[in-house]
């Protein structure tokens, strides 16, 4: 669905994403993980469109998407949620999601239907007629979500929906990615925080210095002795198999 | 929905009141008041639609104006044109201009003060030009003969140029309720809010801006002709003064940006106090300085102008009732 | 003609610059628009104005009086107007200094009348030949003062410690006020610093022009144009651009006409904002 191969960007004389080749397929949770400054959120800006490639092709669906606006993006199904929050500050829960929701509709009773519903999905259906410049960290992030899933994606980027949110918010948001899965929508999301990842996705990618250093099921990528240095710092990894 | 009937009922009423409201004002000085109200009104909310929806301040509203205002009256003056078509192709002007302002500005990502600045400076461009060439009457301005007459939007009374001024009004407070329902509303709004979250859920922000200063210049273009043929001269300091895109913004700031009424409250407003000084001291300047602090005090304290002030406190009075309905519930779920 | 265009043009062009050099220090420090520049440039020609008119003291002497009285007009407005009352949003600093220039403009309408004010110097119509041209005094005595203030203003900026502490802030102000130097303080003593530019300006332009409430309107998209050309916070990109605006213009006027040619300036404006926002020389203060 989603194939990114030899992306690599730059700012100045720092590589930020160096070559990355990586793929998500139709259905699946695929999770990208590494340490902060890991380049993470540089690779979403640019398969999102925020940040042009210097090299590299993405495609998604089998269409290039290099140099694609990110509204022309959007529009093909995949849509992104930001890592630091971006509501609609002034509007309300119900208008941040119609947003999302008129971006199939011009009507705005369905839109205002299918945000609401979007609302339920991910549990705000209290807070529709709230503020969204009053809500807390975990609200927003779901706000993230509800106004991405308003656009009916097929493929979601979430950019750390987890980070900030204490173990009960991090249960209620797996299962509400769950549930978005189980309704057919592709999720590939960026994670700082291992744990909250290995339950949830399907294959995971690790990333460090902005090279793609690991990939596979969770489990075996969290023992890979390179992902265990690039957590946990030099030395780590021997450290470990020699205490085993 | 018996709220928005009961809405739209006021709205109603209001409009009646308005529209009968010759009949009983005797005073000619009163109607043309009134008459300016609403042409002040009605240029705030073409300002409104690209400044306070879509969120993006210009300084040089009036270019649009003025556009609009020579191009039917040079069509009248060299070409016979009745400014009833006039009228038309001004709109054109305007939305044409709205255009190539908006395509490059917003194309190379100009915002906030920027933008502002290049306004302004493509209003002083056009009144440099309009000064300068010979089918604009250059710096001698353009005289329009008096022939009363609908084809010519000109009238005997002040009682017709109110109705035209009205219908304007009319026109440009139905524009700003459809933006309040529409998608292209919600998308201007959005771009106001949160430019990248916006084009992240797929609203190409770069088009939504184009076609708001578009129909900010179409709204311009036909003030420009009601002037024109209400005033009878045009010359290019009044095309393109800088103190009528400053009152465009002041009016729209005062009364509330965003919002339908925000730019008829203003312009109420300010023209009450405009008549007050000029009331007790009639020295040139003392209203402006007025506005001078009123812009400010609002700009600092009042964000949300006259009705954002009114409407906090229903705001509030709901947030108050939602608290105590969530405790209720019990509901501390965030 | 093209020469004499030209060095009407650097002479105007010194003065342009230090109207700039204010509009961009402000800039580069505090990162915001001041609309009012104009306004208040305008204030300082009537300082100068009535300062000969009631107590007969030259303009260009006046200079040692309007520049620290505008250094303390621009440190109170912003210490206890501008700054506390923008709450630093970019569009309302924007909006409260228009807001403030129209009650200064409209002010100066109310109080002196719009009737346009020139001053007559013994020395207004002595001039130096220079074979092709003659170049009035005034014009080369205010040419000469403006460069003088801008080097000032330059030995300020890198010599002192108050340049210093300004520059500080310029490039870091969360750090600054980490070690301890007053932001607050140092923003209006920036403010102040941007305005006594155009007070001196003031006294060098009156000879050669003349005052009106609207002067200010006439150098405000100038100086925003000389700004955003040599760079916003640029200091030499001020004084460059100051020349080239001021030779533009009078060379435009040349070959243009007198009204066509004040198109150069808000053309230049337009196309360095939509083709090279960081000007020709987009370096810091």
């Amino acid at each position: 669905m989603l194939n990114v191969s030899g992306v690599t960007k730059r700012f100045g004389g720092l590589t930020a994403v160096s070559s990355v080749d990586l793929n998500v397929q139709e259905g699946e949770i695929v999770s990208l993980i590494g340490p902060n400054g890991a380049g993470k959120t540089t690779l979403f800006a640019m398969v999102a469109g925020f940040l042009k490639c210097d090299e590299g092709q993405v495609t998604f669906d089998q269409v290039s998407i290099n140099g694609m606006k990110p509204h022309q993006i959007s529009k093909l199904g995949m849509v992104r949620t930001f890592q630091i929050t971006q509501p609609f500050a002034g509007l309300t829960t119900l208008e941040n999601i119609m947003v999302g929701a008129y971006s199939n509709t011009s009507d705005s009773e369905v839109a205002r239907e299918k945000a609401e519903k979007v609302a339920e999905t991910v549990g705000m259906k209290s807070l529709l007629s709230q503020g969204a410049d009053g809500l807390t960290v975990a609200g927003r992030k779901r706000l993230e979500l509800a106004r991405a899933l308003a656009t009916d994606p097929k493929l979601l980027l979430l950019d750390e929906v987890m980070a900030g949110l204490n173990p009960t918010e991090i249960d209620e948001i797996v299962a509400v990615i769950k549930s978005i899965r189980a309704t057919g929508v592709t999720i590939f999301l960026i994670e700082h925080v291992m744990k909250a990842v290995m339950n949830l996705s399907d294959r995971t990618y690790v990333l460090n210095d902005g090279k793609l250093i690991a990939s596979g099921t969770p489990s075996t990528v969290a023992e890979d002795p390179q992902v265990i240095e690039a957590y946990l710092g030099h030395g780590a990894a021997e450290a470990m198999v020699a205490k085993s | 929905m018996s709220a928005l009937g009961k809405n739209m009922m006021l709205l109603l009423a209001g409009a009646v009141l308005l529209m009968v409201a010759p009949a009983f004002i005797v005073s000619k000085f009163y109607i043309d008041v009134l008459t300016l109200i609403f042409f002040t009104a009605y240029l705030g909310q073409s300002w409104n639609i690209l400044g306070g929806y879509a969120g993006q301040f210009s300084f040089g509203g009036v270019m649009f104006f003025g556009t609009g205002a020579y191009a039917s009256s040079i069509l009248l003056t060299t070409f016979g044109v009745p400014p009833i078509i006039g009228i038309v192709v001004a709109i054109f002007a305007g939305a044409l201009l709205g255009f190539i302002v908006g395509f490059m500005s917003f194309r190379s990502g100009l915002k906030g003060s920027y933008f502002a600045l290049i306004t302004l400076a493509f209003a002083e461009l056009l009144r440099v030009l309009a000064n300068s060439v010979e089918f604009t009457g250059g710096g001698v301005g353009l005289f329009l003969k008096y022939a009363p007459g609908l084809s010519n939007l000109q009238f005997e009374t002040p009682t017709g140029f109110y109705y035209f001024a009205l219908l304007l009004l009319f026109i440009s407070i139905a524009i700003a309720l459809w933006l309040e329902r529409s998608r292209f509303g919600a998308q201007l709004v959005a771009i106001r809010e949160n430019e990248d979250a916006a084009e992240a859920l797929g609203i190409n922000t770069l088009r939504c801006k184009i076609y708001a200063i578009m129909i900010m210049g179409a709204m311009g273009g036909a003030a420009g002709t009601f002037y024109a043929q209400k005033y009878l001269y045009l010359d290019p300091p009044i095309a393109y003064s800088i103190h009528l895109s400053v009152e465009m913004l002041l009016v729209t700031i005062v009364g509330g940006m965003g919002t339908v009424f925000g730019p008829l409250i203003g312009a109420f407003v300010l023209h009450v106090v405009n008549e007050i000084a000029r009331h007790f001291i009639d020295t040139p300047g003392l209203s402006l300085i007025v506005y001078g602090f009123i812009l400010i005090i609002i700009i600092s304290y009042l964000p949300n102008g006259l009705i954002g002030m009114f409407k906090k406190k229903l705001k509030q009075t709901d947030a108050s009732a939602l608290d105590k309905l969530k405790s209720d519930q019990g509901d501390g779920n965030a | 003609m093209l020469p004499a265009a030209i060095i009407n043009g650097l002479m105007f062009g010194a003065i342009y610059a230090l109207v700039a050099l204010g509009l961009t220090l402000i800039y580069g420090v505090l990162h915001i628009i001041n609309f009012a520049h104009g306004a208040m440039l305008m204030l300082s020609l009537y300082a100068a104005f009535f300062l000969f008119q009631l107590a007969n003291i030259d303009p260009y002497l006046s200079i040692a009086i309007v520049t620290p009285a505008a250094f303390i007009f621009g440190y109170l407005i912003y210490r206890y107007g501008i700054g506390v009352l923008s709450k630093g949003k970019d569009q309302n600093i924007l909006l409260i200094t228009l807001g403030l220039s129209i009650i200064i403009e409209n002010s100066a309408l109310f109080f002196f009348s719009g009737d346009q004010q020139t001053v007559s110097l013994s020395y207004s119509f002595e001039a130096f030949d220079l074979g092709f041209m003659y170049l009035s005094y005034p014009k080369v005595i205010s040419f000469v003062a403006a460069l003088v203030i801008c080097a000032l203003l330059w030995a300020l900026m890198s010599l002192t410690d108050m340049g210093r502490a300004i520059r500080a802030v310029a490039k870091e102000r969360q750090g600054a006020r980490l070690v301890g130097i007053n932001v607050e303080h140092i923003f209006a003593v920036t403010f102040g610093i941007g305005i006594a530019c155009l007070g001196a300006a003031g006294c060098m332009m009156l000879p050669i022009f003349y005052v009106d409430p609207y002067t200010g309107n006439i150098f405000v998209l100038v100086a925003f144009t000389i700004v955003v050309l040599g760079g916003m916070g640029s200091i030499i990109g001020a004084l460059l651009g100051g020349f080239i605006i001021g030779i533009t213009e009078s060379v435009g006027g040349l070959l243009l006409g007198e009204s066509l040619g004040q198109i150069g300036i808000s053309l230049i404006f337009i196309l360095i904002l939509i083709f090279k926002p960081t000007g020709l020389f987009g370096s810091k203060v």
